[in-house]
């Protein structure tokens, strides 16, 4: 057993884990934080897309272990109470979700990608920064759109 | 229009909870003491077991328990079914070979279930799973669609001897022929539609339970529909009769027709909690899913279309091998014979039509509905014949279509289908100025000076939605009714709970069927509750795939609510002290004609709740009703899609640069959720068209079954789409709805491979058209060019 410590969603948790464990099943079954989901567990589909120490990393192909005192930030974090983060609100009012699955990871990717690019993005970067995450239901229109919008909401957000 | 009633674009009601992580999928769910299965799966594709050693697996600590076919049989559990009946041309019954949850003596595709390990954790029980010796005599393997039935190939099961599961046909073969006989121009193609792996990004999940005390078990899994589930589960595989087994779907992150199916894992699941008093949960991982999830398509068809001098089409003649996979899947039998042969009459009136198919067996994994089921393959070949057919003929594809174009309903086909309404030429006329058809000749020219060849494809496609009605699909060999079921439980305070037989796995019935009650009933969205995806809340019902929750599962909510609205006159009339024939419902408020006298919605639900102003005995209290609704016709939706890309010849890339969909659904309850239905339709269809396919080498190992190895659409491989459409109100339901789910996927893939072909001066291309392939049928484009 290995002992890991690290921050999530603000809250510090510490536990002693099975060195193989990794950061998805540490946050989904020991932390019961089931936002982040496992869609093809060889880190091509970004369902699993959580925050660690700012940057969007894919936690189904992390070792929990390597997050030892690292800041995660996960789907349960972005909102503030009932008040959703600007991008979470883009994606419900522009239906950038069908079935719900893949939409953690599309957040969690999308409000980085603003960290990185910016707020104000074509539809191009955004098709070519989703390039590791996948949705079956949307043919991604709607994300797409969903991401524009909640891109210029963070802008306005911040001013 | 109210701002949450039919026909607004309302934002999602069940979006909040899938925006914050708090959906609720069957992997988040877990049990007390649950413990994890791993299935020990099949290498080969074809070989007998000789032995099973779990000597060592069972010595590892952490294991509960191995379980094999041996247990499957001492327990007396039944095989999984294929429940649609299909015979041969000689009336001989479909030829199903046993399929038990676990392999009993024999394995018959990769990924075919050996064993499962039940352990305290899926490590374990996946590092235990590793130590099972499995001793198998490897058989050559029957991979090939199109050789399958051919002498000498490997026989999959002994009941079918020569690997046909039947030889089916529909339609009027002397009339077919006899209309070749006087035709002026044949054409044929040979077509090969791609098998594709439906892939839902949530992968199949179940767990188990077993309560001791009320000797009853209760199933948590990824369905489309429950209840069918519990009553295969019940009545066939015997895992416990109906009212001792709770079937559970909760949130379920996609199915396209896959998780329709009941099949061996979860099966396993349920069956083995009890042996291991234990709750047992088990969760697929992606290549799992691509081995055993059901997988779509994968027909060889040879097409024939016979026309008279004026272009008019005389007949069809289609003949198609089918490939069923190792053992037949829950529905796999209808998908390939009555969900496709039928919609061979396109949007046409076409005189005389006669198909063939034979469905075979292989050492694959078993083959069922994926999106759309049948009606993309016979689209496929409908509208790839139409577009070389106007091309042989020197006429331009779409005056071809319009002249032959079905513009007097109802239309009988002479396969079966009597369509119901619809305005055809409308939505082409549409779709061709939307895509702007009149000047794609100087945009290919402008394409042409950059070294690109840019083509235009139509797709006009015709889809049978609302699978039902029950009599209709039973006299065709279904072995269930196709209703659908409703209770509308009005509570005290007037909020409304819906129960529906439907289930939501990404289509918003929270959203819509709530704007449904909110439109009749005059009351808030927020104060409506969708019920759905248990089977200890809803009584019976359906499930949804063939894009009937609409047509079959909102009907059936209406005609509950009708019952809802005569009884609350009742009491309405009670408490107004007038004859409920004189009272009236309008926004929400009953009223008495000619008065001002009135009382809202919810103080009528009060009112017959405390039944303090009516007889008890004379009107019975409460204001709870329920409805079984089976339609009277399928719902034909139809429409045009315009596909128009450029191809690098250098490359072989191709980008689509302008995508155009008139689809004509009938009324629309939510047009932002239909939009969204059609747009990632549209994606699975171009990914069929462009990069999708399952591939098989000659020992029957799948050589895509990860990510890396089987194209998935991604957002940079896709473009947004120009979404717009007609209205013919569906004339067979009381909404005039007609369905959504299934158009793009049907629509999409011969609307590019026609846009590709017309791009490659007309050389064929398969499916999935990738950049080699492209890049070679340009090279030979060029060349002819260059010749010519």
């Amino acid at each position: 057993m290995t002992a890991v410590s690290m921050t999530v969603n603000g809250q510090h948790v510490s536990a002693e884990i099975d060195p193989r464990t990794l950061l998805v099943q540490f946050l989904r079954e020991h932390l019961r934080l089931t936002g982040t989901h496992v869609g093809c567990d060889t880190s091509q589909c970004g369902c699993c897309v959580v925050h660690v120490n700012g940057d969007a990393i894919k936690s189904c192909t992390t070792l929990a272990a390597t997050c030892d005192g690292a800041d995660v930030v996960t789907i349960e974090g972005l909102a503030k109470g009932d008040v959703l983060h600007p991008m979470q609100a883009a994606f419900r009012e522009n239906h950038g979700l069908q079935c719900g699955f893949c939409t953690p990871g599309m957040i969690m990717t999308a409000v980085e990608l603003v960290r990185r690019k910016g707020t104000d993005l074509d539809e191009h970067t955004i098709r070519e920064e989703l390039e590791g995450n996948l949705c079956r239901c949307t043919g991604y229109h709607n994300i797409v759109k969903a991401i524009g919008a909640g891109a210029q909401a963070m802008g306005a957000a911040a001013e | 229009m109210t701002a949450t009633g039919i026909g607004a674009s309302v934002r999602r009601k069940e979006d909040f909870r899938f925006v914050t992580g708090k959906g609720r999928y069957t992997d988040d769910v877990n049990r007390p003491g649950q413990a994890h299965a791993y299935f020990v799966r099949s290498p080969h594709a074809h070989a007998t077991i000789n032995k099973i050693d779990a000597t060592e697996a069972l010595k590892t600590k952490g294991v509960l328990a191995v379980l094999t076919g041996d247990d499957i049989a001492a327990d007396k559990v039944g095989g999984l079914i294929c429940g649609w009946m299909i015979h041969s041309k000689d009336g001989s019954p479909m030829k199903a070979g046993a399929h038990p949850a676990l392999a009993q003596g024999k394995v018959r595709y990769v990924g075919d279930h050996v064993a499962v390990v039940i352990a305290e954790t899926y490590a374990i029980a996946r590092d235990a799973g590793e130590k099972v010796v499995v001793d198998y005599t490897v058989l050559p393997a029957n991979a090939d669609t199109a050789s399958a039935a051919k002498p000498g190939a490997p026989v999959v099961h002994d009941v079918a001897p020569d690997n046909m599961v039947y030889d089916w046909k529909l339609g009027d073969k002397d009339a077919t022929d006899a209309a070749f006989a006087k035709a002026k121009h044949v054409t044929k193609l040979e077509i090969v539609n791609n098998r594709l792996v439906p892939n839902p990004m949530e992968p199949r999940a179940a767990v188990g339970d077993y309560d001791e005390g009320n000797e009853s078990f209760t199933l948590y899994t990824t369905s489309q529909n429950p209840h069918v589930a519990r009553l295969v589960l019940s009545a066939f595989i015997g895992i416990a009769p109906e009212h001792k087994l709770r079937v559970i779907a909760p949130d379920v992150g996609g199915g396209f027709g896959s998780k329709i199916f009941i099949y061996a894992e979860e099966t396993i699941c349920v069956w083995a909690a009890k042996k291991v008093r234990r709750p047992v949960k088990w969760t697929s991982d992606r290549t799992e899913a691509f081995l055993s999830d059901a997988h779509g398509r994968d027909h060889v068809t040879h097409a024939e279309l016979a026309l008279d001098e004026a272009g008019k089409i005389l007949g069809l003649r289609v003949k198609t091998i089918a490939n069923l996979g190792a053992y037949l899947s829950t529905f796999s039998s209808s998908v390939p014979t009555y969900l496709y042969a039928p919609l061979l009459s396109g949007q046409y009136n076409i005189p005389a039509i006669y198909a063939e198919v034979d469905g075979v067996y292989t050492n694959t994994t078993p083959v069922d509905a994926y999106r759309g089921a049948g009606r993309p393959e016979a689209t496929f070949v409908v509208e790839r014949l139409m577009e070389v057919a106007a091309r042989e003929i020197g006429r331009d594809p779409a005056d071809f279509r319009r002249q032959n174009f079905v513009t007097q309903f109802p239309h009988q086909t002479p396969v079966i289908m009597c369509y119901d309404g619809g305005d055809y030429p409308k939505s082409l006329d549409k779709a061709l100025e939307l895509a702007d058809y009149a000047s794609i000749g100087k945009r290919k020219a402008e394409s042409a000076r950059k070294g690109l060849l840019r083509g235009i494809g139509i797709s006009a496609y015709i889809e049978a939605c609302g699978i039902a009605p029950s009599a209709a699909v039973g006299s065709l060999g279904a072995g269930v009714g196709l209703w659908e079921s409703a209770e509308v439980r009005v509570n005290p305070v007037g909020t409304v709970e819906i129960l529906t037989g439907s289930h939501s796995h990404g289509q918003g019935h929270e959203t819509t069927f709530a704007q449904l009650v909110s439109d009749r009933l005059g009351i808030s969205i927020d104060n409506v509750a969708i019920v759905h995806g248990d089977t200890d809340k809803v009584q019976m019902g359906m499930g949804t795939y063939g894009s009937r929750s609409g047509a079959v599962g909102m009907s059936a909510i209406v005609k509950a609510l009708d019952k809802i609205e005569a009884k609350a006159k009742k009491v309405a009339g009670h408490v107004l002290e007038a004859s409920p024939d004189d009272i009236e419902f309008k926004n929400g408020k009953f009223s008495v004609k000619g008065t001002d006298k009135e009382i809202d919605f919810a103080s009528v639900a009060l009112q017959a709740y405390i039944a303090h102003k009516f007889n008890g005995q004379e009107l019975e209290p409460g204001l709870k009703e329920s409805a079984f609704y089976d339609p009277t016709n399928f719902t034909f939706p139809a429409g045009v899609h315009i596909c128009e890309l450029e191809i690098d010849p250098q490359t072989g890339v191709v980008a689509i640069d302008k995508w155009t969909a008139v689809d004509d659904f009938g009324n629309l309850i939510n047009p932002m959720i239909v939009e969204g239905q059609v747009h990632g339709g549209i994606a699975q269809g171009i990914g069929q068209a462009l990069f999708e396919g399952a591939v098989y080498n000659k020992d029957g190992q799948l050589l895509t079954a990860s990510y890396m190895d089987y194209q998935m659409p991604r957002a940079g491989d896709l473009l947004s789409y120009d979404i717009a459409v007609t209205n013919t109100p569906c004339p067979s339901n009381p909404l005039g709805i007609k369905g959504c789910g299934e158009a793009g996927a049907i629509a999409a893939p011969p609307a590019v491979v026609n846009a590709l072909t017309d791009a490659l001066g007309h050389e064929d291309v398969p499916m999935p058209a990738t950049p080699q392939t492209l890049w070679r049928a340009a090279q030979r484009a060029v060349t002819k060019a260059a010749a010519q």
